[in-house]
């Protein structure tokens, strides 16, 4: 019976009607626009938890399939269908958007209604990328998801907002119409946008190469990797708290979705070849951009340095496979891919927790420098529990969600190289460096000044966010399991395909 | 069985959650009575699986609670395996944490965080039992954090104080930098044995003999001697080795409760424990041993020196903690791991019976540390008088109590030993007998003896503490003397870790020693008292009465003479200033140089913003082009045609 629902469809589209019509109570209903926006951010949930319920482990084929004539003059077709890889992606949308929308409660006024219509039809979107099986499908809802992001961080951003603003659309923008190019170039080879008939097309080596540098162009911008990972500092600090915690926790993830779903099963042959440059690319995010982080006074670019540093582990768990494989070892390559998935989902929920974090004090000081802060903990104590727990995990605690994805990458990647495995490991003790000085100086101290002696700790609201991330970090942290063993059969069918490559 | 093992782990747990959620709502009894009975739970069940492993002989567990993870065929589980080694930590580490909470009711009574103390050491005793008792590398890793993040939070525990909030970063860094040798250590197991479960690596370890790997180089390594100098850099940051020490001193930072639990009976004690527990690898690899031998005989000679030079109490006491886990490391080295094992066991009661004496001290002096302002203590607290001073014999090594023959057993093992720097190591250990003596007596006879120094009010208020203080003193005190007279045969000579700890026939030098026939308390006795340590050790007491009761004027006069000695032991050997204003400054320095000039100036300022000013620049001079005069457009219509019509009719 569940299956007889288009589940997918749903997830999809609920939300973004729900958003036009949160958008449409406009801002003299708003309260009741928050109890639709939270009716509808937990109805996709609920669907979220369906999908969970009825998706099997033990295939990587599609499912919850779905398939109709889009536009038939070029073969591309409404076609959706999720597997392993996908399904982690969706739950973690459905899981953190709900929590932006109560938080949204507290600390949006101005066009507050406006401010949640975007948030949710940026739901749908995101699970229509993940979900879309035709790559213009795919494309379009890429795009689609630039505008409400542009319009979040543009409308309810900080001073700066337009510099962040522009310089977010163009990074992204650039890189996805390089993706455009390479995905028009596929369907005129194949003559159709299907994604698994894109995946058998048969390549030369020199084909590869153009179309993997294209999509790398979408996919480094936006997970984002060094050296093009700068707009995403700048477009954090401006973006107001809900907007932050979206952009890190889930569109970050596109990226490395879209070398897993795009870039790997496609040109197989050229992600081989440029596996050093991609492994070199990674163990930069986590060396120099652990040392960036280590510099900054903004609370909120030291949270985005250090994504961007923790990003690096998925994109190394996501290439690594290569060289391991390139030694002669036959084991590591999948612990390396899902260890780098598990990443993603984790960071989701870390970052998401530390900008919410961020969030707190911002709403009550209206600061992100951590010099205006010291001694929260005198005033905020059960505030401070939490940020310890994120913080810890954040340091990769095990126990901790953190501590899961970068023990399997570095684990993986030993087998390819020692140094490699070494480099990667430095996050230990710059991850924890980064992290627990910013707790010193925000939480520990006397009371810094009066401000912070006028700070109240948390309200029942905060602690329901924090208190469900605090659940989510702590979940997979004890019991990654059934985690890993929903993505392990679709990970598994993808190194089979990838690793013996198109030539 | 299974499930005994299970409450002795979630008892403690279940008490810190409930206190640790709840204690700002509940009465401050219930913060000490719940994680008391939590504690007191898992020491009682410890000591039924401490009966059924030594007395009835039971046989070893080894079983899965539930399987963490499976990716890539490793199958990952939490699950304990108990056989002595296990049974022997847990017995410790209960019993002092037991001892340690009763302690806490007394010396944190006024404190505002008084539940939060109460849930952090019942965390703690949680942490480390799952360090001692799992069966594989993965739980031995999150139990190592999980002590290691308890750390953090204990040493910081007075979070308003800036020296708290430096030393417990601190501490957390250096471990962390220890850890990533242990995780690369695992990591290499797993590659070379395919699993991460103790009882499959170590039947996989002799086929690793002989196997090389590339790391610098052409050199080739032996994987054995990676994989053990791996794991033992962990140990080296939590058992606070040279060089990743220097944490351990500063962590004296936070309450003096766990200064006895953690860092000195228990947490500290887990690189030895590491090692011990991996014997099988370590015995493969004669280069990571004479690696370990070095380190800590380094350890145990440089910073027992150390301890000549502090005014601290407590700092005295933590230098003397490092130097005690230098001498189980040095055991460690030569293949005695029982030996270290069994001092280790000893030194667990000795040395937080020591710290928790000079708590009593400091809540008589009102938290005055600095021994200089103390002095004939002993008639205002006999209790804590008498029971420091049999910790600090024990410490010492006089003859029948239990550092006695934990010391001397691993004095003789060295002796005996082949493996290369076994005679430096002899030498370093022999010196620190003296060392040792003279730091202890040093502050036995500051703090209790000669002539009160305190001011008028402090000395007035000087009381004995009150018996939820003392009553841990004297239960340390007992085993203090006779655990190691009575334990002593079992643990070095009776085969009591033949089932956990395996050592080459070659290496065995235990097995040496047992073979001069001084395997019973008494004939070992007899036997110390005709080695020189024991009267290097008394020298060490005189030394110390010379100096400190006798002409008290001859310390500074040491100190003007020796004036170049005496810096370096002042500066500590300049670790603290090579980490603290060399290499925190080039972390920070570098990530700026990365930041303002990598990010800022090239990639954003260069590169980014500068397209989009060449864009802009390049706009402004194509604009130029539009003027909007007629004239210019027809001009340039009539040269380009004239131009296109020349190119067509002549060129062509």
């Amino acid at each position: 019976m569940l299956t007889d629902l288009p589940l997918l469809s749903l997830i999809i589209w609920l939300p973004i009607l729900g958003g036009v019509a949160v958008f449409a109570l406009g801002e003299s209903r708003v309260a009741w626009g928050h109890r639709l926006a939270l009716l509808v951010s937990l109805l996709a949930a609920v669907l979220g938890g369906m999908l969970y319920a009825g998706f099997d482990n033990s295939t990587a084929a599609m499912q919850f399939v779905e398939r109709t004539a889009w536009i038939e003059a070029f073969d591309a077709w409404y076609y959706l269908g999720i597997d392993g890889i996908a399904l982690p992606l969706i739950l973690l949308t459905v899981l953190v958007t709900p929590l932006v929308v109560i938080a949204a409660a507290q600390s949006v006024r101005l066009r507050a209604s406006q401010y949640l219509a975007a948030f949710l039809i940026m739901e749908g979107i995101m699970i229509g990328v993940f979900a879309a099986r035709d790559a213009l499908l795919f494309y379009v809802f890429w795009e689609a998801m630039l505008i409400p992001m542009f319009l979040i961080i543009g409308l309810w951003g900080g001073p700066n907002r337009v510099y962040a603003t522009i310089k977010f659309f163009l990074f992204t923008f650039f890189g996805s119409v390089l993706m455009l190019v390479a995905l028009i170039y596929l369907y005129r080879q194949a003559g159709t946008f299907d994604l698994h008939t894109l995946q058998q097309l048969p390549l030369g080596l020199t084909e590869q190469l153009w179309i993997f540098m294209a999509f790398f162009a979408a996919f480094a911008v936006k997970i984002p990797m060094w050296p093009v990972h700068t707009w995403l500092p700048d477009a954090h600090v401006e973006a107001p708290t809900g907007g932050s915690v979206i952009l890190a926790a889930i569109m970050l993830k596109l990226g490395g979705y879209g070398f897993i779903r795009l870039s790997l099963p496609i040109t197989p042959d050229a992600a081989m070849a440029l596996d050093w440059l991609m492994v070199g690319l990674s163990l930069i995010a986590i060396v120099y951009i652990g040392f960036v982080a280590l510099a900054q006074s903004d609370m909120k670019k030291l949270i985005a340095y250090s994504s961007i540093a923790h990003m690096g582990f998925a994109t190394l768990g996501f290439f690594i496979p290569f060289m391991i494989v390139a030694g002669g070892e036959t084991t590591g390559a999948r612990m390396a891919v899902e260890g780098g998935m598990v990443q993603m989902i984790s960071h989701g929920f870390v970052s998401a927790a530390l900008f919410f974090c961020v969030g707190v004090l911002y709403d009550r000081m209206h600061s992100r420098q951590i010099g205006d802060y010291g001694g929260v903990a005198n005033t905020m104590p059960v505030f401070a529990a939490f940020m310890v727990l994120f913080a810890m995990a954040n340091a990769g605690l095990p126990g901790t969600s953190g501590f899961v994805g970068e023990f399997m990458v570095i684990l993986a990647s030993f087998r390819a190289n020692i140094w490699i495995a070494l480099l990667a490991g430095t996050t230990l003790v710059l991850g924890a460096a980064y992290t627990l000085w910013l707790v010193k100086r925000v939480l520990y101290g006397e009371v810094a000044n009066e401000r912070v002696a006028a700070l109240h700790d948390l309200s029942r609201r905060e602690f329901a966010i924090l208190g469900a991330l605090a659940v989510a970090v702590l979940g997979i942290g004890l019991w990654p399991a059934p985690l890993v063993d929903m993505m392990s059969v679709s990970v598994s069918a993808l190194l089979d395909q990838v690793l013996v490559g198109k030539l | 069985m299974e499930q005994v093992y299970l409450a002795i782990v979630l008892a403690p747990l279940l008490a810190a959650i409930v206190v640790g959620l709840g204690g700002s709502r509940m009465a401050r009894a219930w913060a000490h009575r719940l994680t008391i009975a939590g504690v007191g739970i898992s020491f009682a069940l410890s000591l039924v699986v401490a009966r059924d492993v030594f007395v009835l002989g039971a046989p070893v567990f080894d079983g899965a609670v539930y399987t963490w993870l499976v990716s890539d065929g490793l199958r990952l589980e939490i699950g304990f395996l108990i056989d002595s080694l296990s049974a022997v930590m847990m017995t410790v580490v209960t019993f002092v944490s037991l001892m340690v909470h009763i302690y806490t009711i007394g010396y944190m009574k006024d404190d505002p965080g008084y539940a939060r103390f109460f849930s952090y050491i019942s965390l703690f005793t949680f942490g480390m039992l799952m360090l001692v008792m799992a069966n594989n590398f993965l739980q031995l890793f999150f139990g190592w954090e999980a002590v290691g993040l308890v750390s953090y939070l204990l040493i910081g525990f007075w979070f308003k104080r800036p020296t708290a909030i430096a030393a417990n970063l601190k501490a957390f860094l250096v471990n962390r930098v220890g850890d990533l040798g242990l995780l690369l250590g695992i990591a290499a197991i797993f590659m070379y044995t395919g699993s991460l479960a103790y009882s499959e690596v170590f039947a996989a370890a002799p086929a690793l003999v002989g196997q090389t790997t590339h790391v610098i180089g052409d050199y080739h390594w032996q994987v054995t001697t990676l994989i053990c100098i791996l794991l033992f850099i962990g140990a080296m940051g939590k058992s606070a080795q040279v060089p990743l020490h220097v944490w351990l001193p500063d962590s004296m930072e936070g309450p003096t409760p766990i200064s006895a639990l953690i860092h000195a009976a228990t947490m500290v004690t887990a690189g030895i424990f590491l090692v011990a527990r991996t014997s099988p690898l370590f015995e493969l690899s004669v280069t990571a041993l004479t690696f370990v031998l070095v380190i800590g005989a380094v350890t145990a000679l440089f910073m027992g020196l150390l301890g000549l030079v502090q005014n601290d109490i407590k700092r005295v006491v933590a230098y003397s903690t490092l130097s005690q886990l230098g001498y189980m490391t040095v055991a460690l080295g030569v293949s005695a791991y029982a030996a270290g094992m069994f001092h280790l066991f000893t030194h667990a009661f000795f040395k937080a019976l020591l710290f928790l004496a000079a708590g009593s001290v400091i809540i008589a002096m009102h938290h005055v540390q600095d021994m200089r302002q103390m002095g004939g203590l002993r008639k205002y607290m006999p209790i804590t008088y008498w029971t420091c001073l049999i910790g600090a014999l024990a410490l010492i090594g006089f003859p029948g109590f239990s550092g006695f023959y934990s010391k001397d057993a691993i004095i003789e093992a060295v002796s005996l030993s082949g493996i290369p720097g076994a005679g430096l190591a002899w030498w370093a250990v022999l010196l620190g007998v003296f060392i040792t003596a003279l730091y202890t007596f040093r502050m036995i006879f500051m703090v209790f003896h000669g002539q009160p120094r305190m001011d008028e009010h402090t000395r007035e208020h000087l009381q004995e503490s009150p018996w939820v203080v003392t009553l841990p003193l004297v239960l340390l005190a007992v085993p203090s003397i006779f655990i190691g007279a009575l334990t002593m045969g079992p643990m070095l000579f009776g085969g009591l870790f033949d089932d956990a700890i395996s050592v080459l026939p070659q290496h065995d030098v235990l097995a040496m020693l047992a073979a001069k026939g001084y395997t019973d308390a008494w004939s070992f006795l007899i036997h110390g008292l005709q080695a020189p340590a024991v009267w290097l050790a008394a020298a060490g007491v005189l030394v110390a009465w010379v100096c400190y009761v006798w002409q008290p004027h001859l310390p500074g006069v040491f100190a003007r003479v020796l004036a170049p000695v005496y810096r370096v032991l002042d500066r500590k050997y300049w670790f603290d200033e090579l980490y603290l204003k060399l290499f925190a400054p080039a972390g920070r320095g570098l990530g700026r140089v990365f930041w303002q000039f990598g990010d800022v100036r090239l990639i954003d300022g260069f590169l980014v913003n500068g397209t989009a000013r060449a864009v802009g620049r390049l706009a402004g001079v194509a604009r130029r082009a539009q003027t909007g005069f007629l004239y210019h457009y027809a001009l340039v219509m009539i040269t380009a045609l004239a131009l296109l019509m020349g190119w067509l009719l002549f060129l062509r």
